[in-house]
């Protein structure tokens, strides 16, 4: 995106809050404007109203971001000022030649302590409470003719999502009035409606150009920097251009997680399950964005693979003086599936029966789809002891059993755990629609054009795949179109892993629509019926029905067309809407604790996921690959952590722990399908599900190997330093 | 403005760089030379790996100054045409890369480690890797590019 030419462009520069929590005095620029040709923006320059939050049911509309603070900075990192200047080292020396003179207030940097309600956010709207879903009725009978009940605290830590590209964006007005932004994003086209909904501009006003996206991972949805940079670019009338640092970055783009999660779990000591509570308590962050409104997928998901007869979800959600907290790969669901699958090995301890054993006992059957959950979900497919029975024989289950049973006995320093998890997830999770065209180019190829955004996913191979597969081209005759709003006429994005099923499907379905054309155009060619016309798909060539030597190639079809000016007839667009699908799978991850220094080495990690069909098994092996790193990332080593004055002490990647090559092993992913009936390519998405599938199984495995111990439980990420704390902790 | 002269992907160039002007823009702003990626300002990430004089540094924490003199190779100096440098074409075959902004941080480190180490183990090729992040591929196919190329002979 920074490789963009953009001719003049000026550079943003945004001057943050270094308090989580203050009133803003006054904004000093003259030592700052005082440079050559900067200028300093503050919200009394702004004429414009609050970003979000967004029209989610049951969200508080009084807890939006203003586009610059207005007199109260909630987070550091909160923009106060803007600096404009000719280039970057001016802008980052003018922005630190602003003076800020702050009113420090009291920060609240704990969910729980900003669930008091003692330090408030907003005075005005009287709580911190953001949101509430589910039910906070209490039945009393839940745990009724349970003969065993178990709870627990999972924490399912902040993390900033890191995608390696720092967000950037330009804008320039246009001779005509229309305003062109490039964007580093997921969802050009619902970043366009936003961006005129903000700025009160017609869309058709606005333009937007997702360029090549250095990965996103739910967090480069539009934000408030976007809008700022295209306000700043019609105001200026001048091309303007901003880049964020990565130490900007950790703070400013919203961060995922955030949520303490309370269960209860009951069942009989045959290891059924009869009953589940779950109590989310979220970190929304300093105001109410898409994180607010995350728990309820938490709530959807409760019930994991199993058949649990009655559930009760309850959740808060709550602003607090940090970073907002927003979709990060999974967004939701890998907080369900953290902890059920915590709550289910707790149980087979108490047990002491076998965690896959428990987990047997309670599949929802294979036989039993599409099933609803007593959290309401509507299950499409699924073979989830399949998955898991394939898992244990993958990774040599009994073997390592044995294994750990011989270091048990020799009380080995270096114990060995094994972690089960069993999940399911959902995409396309509020049943949307894509777009997709396709369109026949003059030399014979074909051009899809989606709706839908890559920014590393490889939809440009996968969609081009689709589409050849029906028209019989060669993949390299297919070119995938996307991400401009003036091209591609309507589209949803990319996020919530639903790209191929919506996407793909809705690019499929143009195909065939052309297909159905240039049978009409052959059928005119050659003086026959369409209804008589068919395409050998093996060679590309449309003929006549039990007559191959009258027929057409595409690339003479689409040469006759053009000579004839009907090419534009072998063009089609369609619309694809369906309802959510459901990933599932099962990792088993190994892994040795030392038990004295608690230091963990995950050795294993099998993976089998099925998201359905596969379009391209390569590039749902890699999503995979880098999903299950993030789900690692998550159980032994990230953490975005404050002091209790809201500082963040993990602002740079010297300070977080993003894991490299060195910190993990090989993945062994175990390829398993089960179409959907869904769409018509049987595929459901794939971009989470290993992220989601990962966390708990290497979780599970590092208080697995601590067991003996009388370790129930560690606290993620179950690094070094929290397996020491839990080991002191169970001996004392 | 300090005058600078050095060799770039094997050509000479000379320039005028403010004194605080790191390698990294310097290659990308004035040279052009955008297929050098910047992902962190704290040397962690390794996107804007290049070779200085054959050894692979982190070019947002060399000074343009300090390459003076210096022969400096970037992702744009490896293919010869069309054809890719077997590291490069490593990466494309194992699908090595998904987003592809740390690709050519990983690929310069990568022919630097080969340069040192022709035969790595995986550890090796792990342990050697280290100051190179990606948040895409889980590293995995990343691993398999780098023994590809080393049995390629890269």
């Amino acid at each position: 995106m920074e490789n963009l030419a953009l001719e003049g462009a000026l550079t943003v520069t945004f001057v943050r809050s270094l308090f989580a929590h203050a009133n803003i005095v006054d904004v000093d620029a003259t030592a700052a404007e005082a440079l050559p040709n900067v200028q300093v923006l503050t919200a009394a320059d702004m004429d414009l109203g609050v970003f979000g939050p967004p029209p989610f049911p049951g969200v508080n509309p009084g807890m939006g971001r203003p586009l610059l603070a207005v007199d109260r900075v909630r987070f550091v990192g909160d923009i106060i000022a803007i600096v404009i200047s000719d280039d970057r080292a001016t802008g980052a020396d003018a922005a630190e030649l602003v003076s800020v003179d702050y009113d420090p207030l009291p920060a609240v940097v704990s969910p729980y302590e900003a669930a008091k309600d003692e330090v408030l956010l907003f005075p005005e709207v009287g709580t911190n409470v953001a949101a509430r879903f589910g039910s906070p009725e209490h039945d009393e009978k839940l745990f009724g003719g349970c003969d065993v009940a178990v709870s627990g605290t999972l924490v399912s830590q902040r993390m900033a999502p890191c995608p390696l590209e720092p967000r950037s964006a330009a804008a320039e007005l246009g001779p005509d009035g229309r305003i062109t932004a490039w964007l580093s994003t997921q969802t050009p086209h619902q970043d366009r409606m936003v961006l005129a909904g903000t700025l009160g501009l017609d869309p058709a006003q606005v333009r937007v150009v997702g360029p090549d996206v250095g990965g996103g991972f739910g967090a480069k949805m539009l934000n408030v920097e976007e809008v700022l940079v295209v306000w700043l670019a019609r105001r200026l009338g001048r091309p303007v251009r901003w880049t964020e640092t990565r130490s900007e970055s950790m703070v400013a783009l919203p961060h995922g997680r955030a949520a303490r999660l309370e269960f209860t779990l009951g069942g009989m000591r045959d290891g059924k399950v009869l009953a589940y509570r779950l109590e989310v308590l979220q970190d929304c962050g300093a105001y109410a964005v898409l994180g607010a409104f995350l728990p309820n997928l938490t709530g959807l998901m409760a019930s994991g693979v199993y058949a649990i007869p009655r559930i009760e979800f309850e959740s808060r959600s709550v602003v607090t003086n940090t970073t907002p907290i927003s979709a990060f790969r999974g967004a939701g669901r890998p907080e369900a599936s953290q902890v059920i699958e915590r709550a289910i090995d707790t149980f087979a301890a108490e047990l002491g029966m076998d965690p896959a054993e428990v987990r047997r006992r309670n599949f929802i059957p294979a036989d039993a789809f599409p099933h609803t959950t007593a959290s309401h979900a509507v299950y499409d497919s699924g073979d989830y002891e399949g998955a898991l029975e394939l898992a244990l024989r993958s990774v040599g289950y009994d073997e390592l059993r044995d294994e750990q049973r011989h270091r048990r006995e020799q009380a080995a320093t270096t114990q060995l755990g094994i972690g089960i998890s069993c999940y399911v997830e959902i995409t396309n999770g509020i049943a949307e629609s894509e777009f997709g065209e396709v369109e026949i180019t003059p030399d014979g190829g074909a051009i899809v054009r989606t709706g839908s955004f890559s920014h590393g996913q490889g939809h440009e191979t996968t969609f081009a795949m689709i589409a050849a597969e029906r028209l019989g081209l060669p993949v390299e005759k297919v070119t995938v179109h996307k991400g401009d709003t003036d091209e591609i006429a309507k589209g949803t994005g990319t996020y919530g892993s639903k790209s191929t099923q919506i996407g793909g499907a809705a690019a499929r379905l143009a195909a065939d629509d052309v297909l159905e054309l240039a049978k009409q155009l052959v059928a005119d060619y050659l003086e026959a019926s369409p209804a008589d016309i068919v395409l050998d798909p093996a060679v590309g060539r449309l003929h006549v029905a039990g007559d191959p030597s009258i027929g057409i190639s595409w690339a003479d079809l689409a040469s006759r067309a053009s000579a004839d000016e009907r090419l534009a007839e072998l063009k089609a667009e369609h619309e694809f809407q369906a309802a959510p699908t459901f990933p599932f799978g099962a990792h088993v991850a190994v892994v040795e604790v030392d038990t004295e220094t608690g230091r963990v080495e995950l050795r294993r990690l099998v993976a089998v996921d099925d998201a359905g069909t596969l379009i391209n098994p390569l590039i749902a092996e890699g999503q995979v690959h880098g999903g299950i790193a993030t789900g690692v990332a998550q159980a032994l080593y990230e953490n975005f952590v404050y002091d209790d004055d809201g500082n963040p002490l993990t602002g740079t990647f010297v300070g977080y722990a993003f894991p490299s090559s060195a910190d993990l092993p090989s993945w062994e992913a175990v390829e398993m399908e089960t179409p959907t009936p869904l769409n018509a390519l049987g595929a459901k998405g794939i971009g989470e599900s290993g992220t989601i599938g990962a966390t708990p199984a290497v979780h599970n495995a590092v208080v697995d190997a601590l067991t003996p111990f009388g370790v129930r439980n560690v606290d993620l990420p179950a690094n070094g330093e929290n397996v020491w704390r839990a080991l002191r902790e169970a001996k004392a | 403005m300090t005058r600078i002269a050095l060799t770039v992907n094997g050509s000479r160039c000379e320039a005028d760089v403010e004194p605080r002007q790191l390698l990294v823009y310097f290659l990308r702003d004035q040279l052009g030379l955008k297929g050098t990626n910047v992902g962190c300002d704290t040397t962690s990430c390794g996107a804007c790996t290049v070779l200085v004089d054959g050894e692979s540094v982190k070019s947002c924490t060399v000074f343009a100054v300090q390459a003076d003199g210096c022969e400096v190779t970037t992702v744009e100096g490896l293919a010869q045409g069309d054809e890719l440098h077997p590291v490069q074409q490593a990466f494309h075959e194992q699908h090595a890369l998904q987003c592809g902004y740390c690709t050519p941080g990983f690929v310069m480190a990568t022919i630097s480690l080969l340069k040192e180490n022709p035969n790595p183990s995986e550890v090796e090729i792990r342990d050697g890797l280290e100051g190179n992040l990606c948040r895409c591929t889980g590293y995995h196919n990343i691993v398999k590019a780098v023994q590809a190329a080393a049995r390629a002979g890269a």
